[in-house]
């Protein structure tokens, strides 16, 4: 089952606000995970390997270095899902 | 007819009979290093968990702290130098290649004619030298092993790297190993993947630096990957280590992971679902990262803290530059 643009961003929301305690409100598409949400290199590692579970994507080393804001990684997951 | 060979074989089991430790004569504050990385003491505590790292003075080299190290692990055990016939020591960072750091450590502690080599296993190092200990006694090959984790990181970093360089510390750990009438050593599991030989390890090679083409060369990491890596595909390793001893997470009495930095170990903790019985080496915080040492440093601090841990289960892991990894399940002298 394909997730929408709504429901990865509500998920992503989920787990950004678990590994960093940071209101789901504050996570919108474009905000930046280091200058707006203070997110540091080894949270964002783990959101991204929780986000590769709950959502079934493969988000290689390389591509974490490109999703510069949650937009970035909203577009990069529902493009990228089975 | 031929002749038919003697092939030795060894006792049934082994176990580590006692540990030793040496750590840099210095402890390095953060606010002693953040200048040249434009950061803080609390950026840098955020993010490793790291308070002091420990550094060796200028004249104290790999071997000395090798030295001291297995000299207590040795006077610990009883055993007597002279039975010792095998001395293994993991290090990456000695500055001169050649001779091993192994002999002449070997012949500093008695226990010369020992034979005594060097492995390159990074942080992985020490439960490498574990497994070859218990299998060089198992075979017959040896009847008592010192291994060594020895490393003085603090030649090879660049103040100006906000990668790893802030992390390190200078120290060795050592253990003796011997035969056991029951087991006290289990299987190791253990590997590499060379297809990730760039996101750790040196910068430069000597012979660019020889050549001009380059500076000292230093340590650097893609930590983010380093990060992935050592959490959940070490979290796998563990519990392989943990099934192939026959025990459970609920069994152990300690969880000594390589103290690379105190998220990975939490984050990996996390990962395991350890109880809340099992106790956490945590020497990340105010000894830093020693590569090869930090596991043997770890659980030498654990036992002189925590002695009750003596008859314990504990499982350490490695993993570090090559890429490479290690683990077994010890019980606690």
């Amino acid at each position: 089952m394909a997730y929408t643009n709504d429901e990865v961003l509500g998920g992503l929301a989920e787990l950004i606000t678990d590994e960093t305690g940071i209101s789901a409100d504050e996570v919108t598409l474009e905000k930046s995970f280091t200058d707006d949400l203070d997110i540091d290199s080894i949270s964002m590692m783990t959101i991204v390997v929780n986000a590769e579970e709950k959502f079934g994507v493969t988000i290689p080393d390389d591509e974490v270095k490109n999703l510069k804001t949650v937009g970035d990684a909203v577009t990069y997951i529902t493009s990228n899902q089975a | 007819m031929t002749a038919t060979l003697n092939q030795p074989t060894g006792p049934a089991h082994t176990r580590i009979y006692a540990y030793g430790a040496a750590r840099g004569e210095n402890y390095v504050p953060n606010d002693d290093l953040v200048g040249p990385i434009d950061s803080s003491d609390e950026w840098i505590r955020q993010r490793t968990g790291i308070i002091t790292r420990v550094r060796a003075d200028h004249d104290t080299t790999a071997v000395d702290l090798a030295t001291d190290a297995a000299r207590e692990a040795v006077e610990r055990s009883g055993v007597d130098p002279s039975l010792i016939d095998a001395v293994i020591v993991a290090t990456i960072s000695n500055p001169k290649q050649s001779p091993s750091v192994a002999a002449i450590v070997a012949d500093r502690i008695g226990t010369t004619p020992a034979a005594a080599y060097d492995v390159n296993a990074a942080c992985a190092g020490f439960s490498y030298g574990v497994a070859q200990a218990d299998a060089l006694i198992r075979s017959g090959v040896a009847t008592y092993a010192v291994v060594v984790g020895a490393e003085k990181l603090s030649d090879i970093v660049d103040p100006t790297d906000r990668s790893i360089s802030f992390l390190l510390g200078d120290g060795a750990g050592a253990a003796v190993v011997g035969p056991s009438d029951t087991p006290g050593i289990g299987p190791t599991v253990w590997g590499s993947d060379g297809s990730k030989a760039d996101v750790v390890g040196m910068n430069y090679s000597l012979t660019e630096f020889r050549d001009g083409e380059a500076p000292w060369p230093t340590l650097r990491q893609e930590g983010p990957a380093v990060f992935r890596w050592a959490v959940w595909e070490m979290a796998k390793v563990a519990r392989q280590a943990l099934e192939v001893s026959g025990i459970e997470a609920s069994d152990l009495a300690a969880f000594i992971p390589h103290q690379a930095n105190m998220r990975i170990i939490d984050e990996f903790a996390k990962q395991l679902k350890l109880p809340d019985t099992v106790m956490i080496g945590r020497d990340i915080e105010t000894t830093g990262n020693t590569s090869a040492a930090s596991i043997p440093l770890a659980t030498h601090r654990l036992l002189e803290e925590h002695p009750e841990l003596s008859g314990g289960l504990a499982l350490q892991i490695g993993f570090g530059a090559g890429l490479v990894f290690s683990a077994q399940v010890v019980v606690l002298p």
